[in-house]
């Protein structure tokens, strides 16, 4: 299975602000680039884009929750 | 001493800096702590940790009732809250007081007073103090915007009263110019907005930000004389001297003055920071706000003036009157503290929250290393990036540098990427040898030395 993982630690956002709707939802599908979340480090911002293609299944990780460098963030099918 | 048991609602450095001073106190210290935080340094000195929530900030350090929670639980009577999360709030201090705790500060009524820009401004201004020159609000006749640029001096800054976001903004250096552009500004205001109301300011071009600590019980207020921080990137001050070389004596005497007059005007109690705008060229400083808590860079001062700031906080918050007049605040020689963040400058700083293994810390005279740092620690990725301060302190500016320079040299922090080369390149530059910045400097020289920093990489 397909898997997008966390390419830092911190806080994983879905969202760009706090009023504005998510990146991704369950179901979408996302291309080799597209960004499907923040990883706030240190209180700077990084983008997190998908390295593989597919729909998605599921998020593993709740919106602002914590996270390690290359933890599941979520699930992708085809 | 009236306080038995602080508890300490903050972490990293700043809490290992208070935990130190409460115990040199007698005072019993309690750390609260987040999930991430529980190895921290700070958790490990203290003498009682308690869990507060989760790693997000928001959810364990800005939590006012996890911390009075945590404070009723470890039967706690004061809060110190450090720099940064609430120690600036004053509806957090206001709760702190109405727990029956003392909180490590001025009153909620003073933070909310110089917490507000406008009000601080004219607190300032009503107190002496030189505030920046402007129209103290809008203005709509030509004429009058005339007469009052003529007055404060160009270059002048032209703003829409409407705008935000920099729209509108005019910057001319003479009366033609300004004749030229404030019709302009006020019929593109007036276009833009539906409102032809202008601000006029001065600008104060290539300013130094040289502020003065003070220190105040409710009824007297001293100072400490003034740190020198205008080399800083993103607003963040990054290397800080005291006292400020560029200062001439005169100059220093009527900028310790009028953050005396302003702390005093609110009859000021606890450790403060009064923040001004200096103008080498014209020797005009100009108040730009009041922080009312422990700075990051207050060691330097501590340096110059052998005074125990945190200290010191403490024992006012607890009602006793300052311990020294201000004629026994003396200065003695020159110090520099330099922000070890775990930042990669090869990088274009980017953050790197990674496991300490090597670490040798600088030492000798003259040294000080204020950190959260120890082997094998995993520095969490939730919370800024200071990881500790490297402070020197020798009798003259030029030998603090050397000073600098040596201690860096010692600092071995293995395989961590932090701003360490930066410092050791910036100590090694001719402008900030010879005290030759402003505020914008920095941004500047590091455009210039991309290529440079990029190669401390490996």
């Amino acid at each position: 299975m397909k898997q997008i993982l966390s390419p830092l630690p911190g806080t994983f956002y879905r969202k760009p602000s706090p009023e504005a709707p998510a990146y991704k939802s369950e179901g979408d599908s996302v291309a080799v680039g597209d960004v499907v979340g923040l990883i706030e480090v240190m209180k700077s911002f990084h983008e997190v884009k998908s390295e593989a293609e597919g729909k998605i299944k599921a998020f593993a990780i709740e919106n602002e929750d914590p996270v390690t460098a290359g933890q599941v963030l979520a699930e992708l099918e085809d | 001493m009236n306080i038995k048991t602080l508890l300490i609602a903050n972490r990293g450095e700043i809490a290992v800096r208070i935990i130190r001073a409460a115990r040199e106190l007698g005072i019993r210290s309690v750390q609260v702590y987040s999930d991430a935080d529980a190895d921290s340094l700070a958790v490990k000195m203290a003498d009682e940790a308690v869990n507060i929530g989760p790693p997000q900030a928001a959810k364990s350090y800005l939590n006012a009732a996890a911390l009075l929670e945590a404070a009723a639980k470890t039967g706690a009577d004061a809060v110190h809250p450090g720099y940064g999360f609430f120690s600036e709030n004053a509806d957090f201090a206001d709760a702190v007081a109405a727990a029956g705790l003392v909180f490590i500060g001025p009153s909620g009524d003073t933070i909310r007073l110089m917490g507000d820009k406008v009000a601080a401004r004219t607190t300032a201004a009503a107190a002496g103090v030189p505030t920046v020159p402007g129209s103290d609000g809008r203005i709509d006749d030509l004429d009058e915007a005339r007469r009052l640029v003529e007055e404060i001096g160009f270059p002048v800054m032209i703003k829409a009263a409407a705008g935000g976001g920099g729209r509108g903004i005019r910057i001319v250096d003479d009366l033609a110019a300004f004749d030229q552009m404030a019709p302009q500004a006020r019929a593109e205001a007036q276009a833009a907005f539906g409102d032809g109301g202008i601000y006029v300011e001065k600008v104060i071009r290539d300013a130094r930000h040289i502020e003065v600590q003070v220190l105040g019980d409710g009824a007297n207020v001293i100072h400490c004389y003034e740190r020198e921080c205008s080399l800083q990137r993103r607003r963040q001050k990054v290397w800080e001297e005291a006292p400020a070389a560029a200062l001439p004596q005169a100059a220093r005497e009527a900028l310790c003055a009028a953050a005396v007059q302003l702390a005093s005007a609110v009859d000021y109690r606890g450790a403060g920071t009064v923040e001004f705008l200096y103008d080498d060229a014209s020797g005009g400083f100009y108040f730009i706000e009041m922080n009312t808590r422990i700075q990051v860079e207050h060691p330097v001062t501590e340096f110059v003036t052998a005074i125990d700031l945190v200290r010191e906080m403490i024992r006012v918050a607890a009602g006793e009157p300052l311990s020294l007049r201000q004629e026994a605040v003396r200065l003695r020689g020159h110090a520099i503290e330099v922000r070890i963040n775990a930042e990669d400058p090869s990088k274009g700083f980017m953050p790197f929250p990674g496991t300490v293994g090597t670490l040798a810390v600088p030492g000798g005279p003259g040294v000080r290393f204020d950190s959260m740092l120890y082997s094998g620690y995993a520095i969490p990725p939730f919370y800024d990036s200071l990881l500790g301060k490297l402070i020197v302190h020798d009798d003259t500016r030029e030998a603090a540098i050397e000073r600098l320079r040596r201690a860096l040299r010692e600092l071995d922090l293995g395989a961590l990427k932090t701003t360490k080369p930066l410092f050791v390149a910036l100590a090694e530059d001719e402008d900030v040898r010879r005290g030759a910045f402003h505020t914008r400097w920095l941004e500047h020289w590091l455009e210039e030395n991309a290529d440079r920093l990029a190669g401390t990489g490996e």
